[in-house]
């Protein structure tokens, strides 16, 4: 709901937002932090990233984890050249900022071509059950059925852009990204064939960005 | 403190490995007993492992059409997730997945058509020949603290059906390698709790949360299983006796790099997740202590035991849980 809010607030107008923040009270998550002026080329205004370069959807990621990730590509554990300069001209206090801003916003998908429909099935069934002979779990296993995510560590993968996914698990696989807890996904992308990681990226692209409507809750 | 039960007292350790819940349960029958003595040996499990057969599942493509090809999906289906394909007779947050990795078919995980290969047996955990759906309702009574499916239940016809399938070419009435849960050697020092904490903290919690109670998605769907409290396996579960815990740890834990804990730091989170609360046996009779006597009366199992200053067993939630309206 909060994120509902932060969409409808953002579809207002952004010009509201920093009446709220010259007030001298708390900005609240909605307002524009200064630094969203360094990721808006790549990232898009409303965190919608691009698809063609890869550069990855940040709306409705947790906060905790973008915040590591800068914290991250500053200190070199995650390797990205542009990412480390701008990382390392913000603040603890802005990267934070930046951080919950992204994490509030519920954009919407922009439409791209589909994928192989084809590539996309041979993906969802990876994503689901993963390839145990080679003792490899498969991605929902951790970032849940619907890739929406998990707590702070396990990010959603559903309806982020496939060029992403694949340089992200290429990163891993290289060891240019060495945030994973415990080397989690050192250790999954090590065991993926190129074809394998184009088609769990494919698959996660297609997928809604929004969780479907749950049915009935019947908890005891 | 637990003393694992090894070599020196066969039947010893067959009752105790047999009272465990899980299909670990027969680990030391059939082939298990070492006929040889002249020369140093490894342990009696470790060399019957070596010598049982090998077999391999059949592949998911080779699943028939037709009614019967679709009842073996369907067991798959309630295998892989159990919350939404058996409802109402689950009680907590698990599925059948979660202790039989990747849908019941990896080695070492208690795969689901070894067992099968077992089944009609005697058990001694409640003293008479149990066929495999019997085998089945004890996995809802216990592991998943939910109600058993009656006999003939969609539900157990599917899953019979699912077992049958993946058990297909292998020899009816032996231990095939990797049936059940390795069994552990005895830890090098006893298995202790607090270091179970600490390796609990560095390898565990990441996913199963610091707490132990899981985490789950955005949707409300269970993600990380909750390894104890009112949402996981009760007091009667396989998975509440340290030893079948242990080997489980051992050969599955962290999911994908399994193999990579010591046997001690497997011993010691074993030993850790066990002396928590969880649900009730469901076959609590009298008190706390009575229940420990007539069920749980082995090292391997923590119920009944004072446990940082806690009576295990004295305030678990309530035992199948599940919800009539579900």
């Amino acid at each position: 709901m909060r994120s509902m809010a932060g969409a409808a607030l953002l579809l207002l107008g952004m010009s509201a937002l920093p009446v709220l923040a010259a007030d001298g009270k708390n900005t609240t998550a909605n307002a524009v932090p200064p630094g969203a002026a360094s990721c808006a080329p790549c990232h898009g205004k409303q965190g919608e990233g691009q698809p063609a370069t890869g550069a990855p959807r940040l709306a409705g990621l947790n906060a905790q984890y973008l915040e590591r990730q800068l914290a991250g590509f500053k200190d070199g554990t995650r390797k990205n050249r542009i990412m480390m300069m701008i990382a390392s001209d913000l603040s603890d206090g802005e990267k934070k900022a930046l951080a919950s801003y992204y994490a509030d916003m519920a954009t919407p998908k922009s439409e791209t071509a589909p994928a192989d429909a084809a590539v996309i099935a041979a993906g969802a069934k990876l994503a689901a059950t993963g390839d145990w002979s080679k003792d490899l779990p498969g991605c929902a296993q951790c970032h849940g059925a619907a890739g929406l995510g998990v707590g702070t560590d396990f990010p959603r993968l559903a309806g982020q852009w496939a060029v992403y996914i694949e340089k992200a698990l290429q990163s891993w696989k290289a060891g240019d990204r060495k945030t994973d807890p415990m080397g989690v996904m050192a250790n999954v992308a090590g065991k993926l064939t190129d074809d394998q990681i184009k088609s769990v990226a494919a698959y996660y692209e297609s997928l809604p960005v929004a969780a479907p409507t749950p049915a009935s809750e019947t908890k005891p | 403190m637990t003393r694992h039960p090894v070599a020196s007292s066969i039947p010893a350790a067959t009752v105790l490995v047999l009272t465990a819940v899980g299909f670990a349960g027969y680990v030391l029958s059939g082939a298990a007993t070492p006929a040889t003595g002249a020369t140093p040996e490894p342990p009696p499990a470790q060399k019957a492992e070596a010598a049982r057969p090998a077999y391999t599942p059949p592949a998911e493509s080779d699943i028939p059409e037709g009614p019967f090809g679709d009842m073996i999906r369907l067991g798959e289906a309630i295998f892989h997730d159990t919350q939404r394909n058996a409802k109402g007779f689950v009680g907590n947050d698990l599925s059948c997945a979660n202790c039989h990795i990747d849908r019941g078919r990896q080695p070492n995980s208690a795969p689901l058509g070894a067992a099968y290969l077992l089944y009609p047996a005697y058990r001694a955990k409640n003293g008479h020949v149990n066929t495999f759906q019997e085998r089945l309702q004890g996995c809802f009574r216990y592991s998943m603290n939910g109600k058993a499916p009656p006999f003939n239940d969609k539900v157990l016809v599917a899953l019979e059906s699912y077992a049958y399938f993946l058990a297909k070419g292998g020899p009816t009435g032996v231990v095939v390698k990797g049936q059940g849960y390795p069994k552990l050697k005895a830890p090098e020092q006893p298995a202790d709790y607090d270091r179970g904490a600490k390796a609990y903290a560095q390898h565990c919690s990441l996913c199963h949360g610091t707490d132990g109670q899981g985490q789950k998605s955005a949707d409300g769907q269970t993600v990380f299983p909750p390894l104890w409290g009112a949402r996981s396996f009760n007091w009667g579960a396989g998975m509440a006796s340290i030893n079948a815990a242990a080997g489980f740890i051992k050969a599955n834990m962290p999911l994908g790099l399994g193999g990579s804990l010591s046997d001690q730091e497997a011993w010691d989170i074993a030993t850790y997740m066990d002396s928590q609360e969880r649900p009730q046996d469901p076959r609590f009779v009298d008190s706390v202590a009575e229940t420990r006597k007539r069920f749980h009366d082995q090292p391997t199992s923590k119920y009944g035991l004072v446990v940082n200053g806690v009576l295990l067993g004295e305030k678990s939630p309530p035992s199948g849980t599940v919800n009539a309206a579900d």
